[in-house]
């Protein structure tokens, strides 16, 4: 029940305005460039220094000096450019990045999200995750509801290293959409076809609005 | 007396490139993952045996290849990046404690590099605020946000890898090959870059330079370039 991965990056994609430039994070959020609505312009960037990414290469293209942050080969759409790793984080310090996507680990009912660091496991670095969510405006996070034990990742507060504070405005999980507010907490603002609000309640651990009538995901 | 209307910055290979490199220096080095770094430099330094670098490089390479070679000699005593996965000795060096590592996010370590270049000494950023990147550093509202104080790097040399070049030092990158190499030249007292095509002055657009001479002290063809890729990844060939 809930939601797949790529259903998860459908919803995402329903979020995009015409004309934003938006960086994608790895995992799902990388699924987002797939769902993008008809009549909609958008540009992907990737930190590492492109704007205008386009999709992997066909097989014999691969270009060792084209890759996207997450080093996966890429390729480049009409239009793009290159840049350096300084000019490409003034574009997310400056918010000229309107929307970031990115996974997480748990997310406060504050907006505060935790995603680079488990004590007692190898650190492998935070990468631009801190810069990105420090200053986007708009950040969603793609993930799943709960962790492979279970437990909720919405929480009061995260018990893992943060990477950023009272950053995320949106979470869509495998159950919900959910909508992050300084005051209120968690909303929910929908909820994936046959899931109950009372599942959603039990599996969400932080403090969780439920208004009114919320309707199922609708990915059409 | 005749002269030249440029300054040569050219070398005969990577090995002349490392004059006045020592023990116990930091140094930077160009590259994001295996992607424009500077190959024969690398491999020069392992061959001259420099020991206890201070490296300052977005990441560490993998096990066989980039700064894992350096790693695999023990050349390396500390490791100042953003991201250091894929790596397994270096892993275990860090977990048994023969390598220092500081953890720096992508764009602070990138202004950190162009502030030391451009004769900031420190910057205030958002990045890293409420976490453990912030910790013991001066915090400051502006704008009603926070943001944290972090310093210019100081670097004696920066090694670089630029796609073409001429013999005053001016630099073209391809592709996103290009990502910390300019702010890296700029940091660098000695900045060596090495290129895939050396040419004679007058033959690059000067409108098309990416990195200007001035910021390149040595400079030389490199020869045997690998261009490693680390995830393959290809789409279903169109119908």
């Amino acid at each position: 029940m809930g939601l797949n991965k790529n259903q998860i990056a459908q919803r995402i994609a329903q979020e995009l305005k015409d004309g934003w430039y938006v960086n994608l994070g790895i995992g799902i959020p990388t699924l987002v460039a797939n769902h993008i609505p008809k009549g909609i312009n958008i540009e992907f960037q990737s930190e590492n220094g492109i704007l205008g990414m386009g999709p992997f290469p066909v097989e014999g293209k691969e270009d060792a000096d084209l890759i996207n942050a997450g080093k996966q080969t890429i390729t480049a759409l009409p239009g793009a450019s290159f840049f350096s790793s300084a000019t490409s984080f003034a574009m997310i310090r400056g918010q000229h990045v309107q929307l970031t996507v990115l996974g997480a680990m748990e997310v406060s009912d504050v907006g505060d999200i935790a995603n680079w660091k488990i004590p007692g496991k190898m650190v492998k670095g935070m990468g631009g995750a801190m810069d990105l969510v420090a200053s986007a405006d708009n950040i969603i996070v793609a993930m799943r509801h709960t962790n492979r034990r279970g437990e909720s990742k919405l929480l009061s507060s995260c018990s893992l290293p943060l990477t950023g504070v009272a950053c995320v405005k949106k979470i869509v999980t495998d159950l919900a959409v959910i909508k992050v507010t300084p005051n209120k907490g968690f909303v929910l603002l929908e909820r994936a076809p046959g899931v109950s609000i009372e599942e959603i309640q039990e599996k969400t651990a932080g403090r969780l609005l439920v208004e009114g009538d919320i309707p199922e995901i609708s990915l059409d | 007396m005749s002269h030249k209307n440029y300054i040569s910055k050219v070398v005969s290979d990577a090995h002349a490139a490392l004059d006045g490199l020592e023990d116990n220096m930091t140094v930077m080095f160009g590259g994001f993952g295996l992607c424009g770094i500077p190959e024969n430099s690398i491999a020069a330094i392992r061959d001259k045996g420099t020991k206890g670098i201070t490296c300052i490089s977005n990441n560490a390479g993998v096990d066989d290849f980039g700064l894992g070679l350096l790693l695999k000699t023990r050349q390396i005593v500390k490791m100042i990046a953003s991201y250091v996965g894929e790596n397994d000795e270096f892993e275990r060096q860090m977990l048994s404690g023969e390598l220092e590592v500081d953890l720096v996010p992508q764009g602070t370590l990138a202004e950190r590099c162009r502030a030391a270049g451009a004769g900031i000494p420190a910057f205030f950023t958002p990045a890293g605020y409420g976490t453990e990147v912030a910790k013991g550093k001066e915090v400051r509202i502006f704008n009603s946000k926070p943001h944290i104080l972090e310093y210019a790097f100081d670097a004696p040399f920066a090694f670089i890898k630029a796609w073409k070049g001429d013999k005053a030092g001016n630099l073209i990158f391809k592709g996103t090959a290009r990502n910390f190499n300019p702010m890296m030249a700029m940091a660098g007292k000695i900045t060596v870059a090495e290129v895939e095509e050396l040419v004679e002055v007058g033959e690059l657009d000067p409108n098309g330079i990416h990195v200007p001479g001035i910021f390149v002290q040595r400079i030389f063809k490199g020869i045997g370039y690998e261009k490693r890729i680390e995830q393959r990844t290809v789409s279903a060939k169109a119908e």
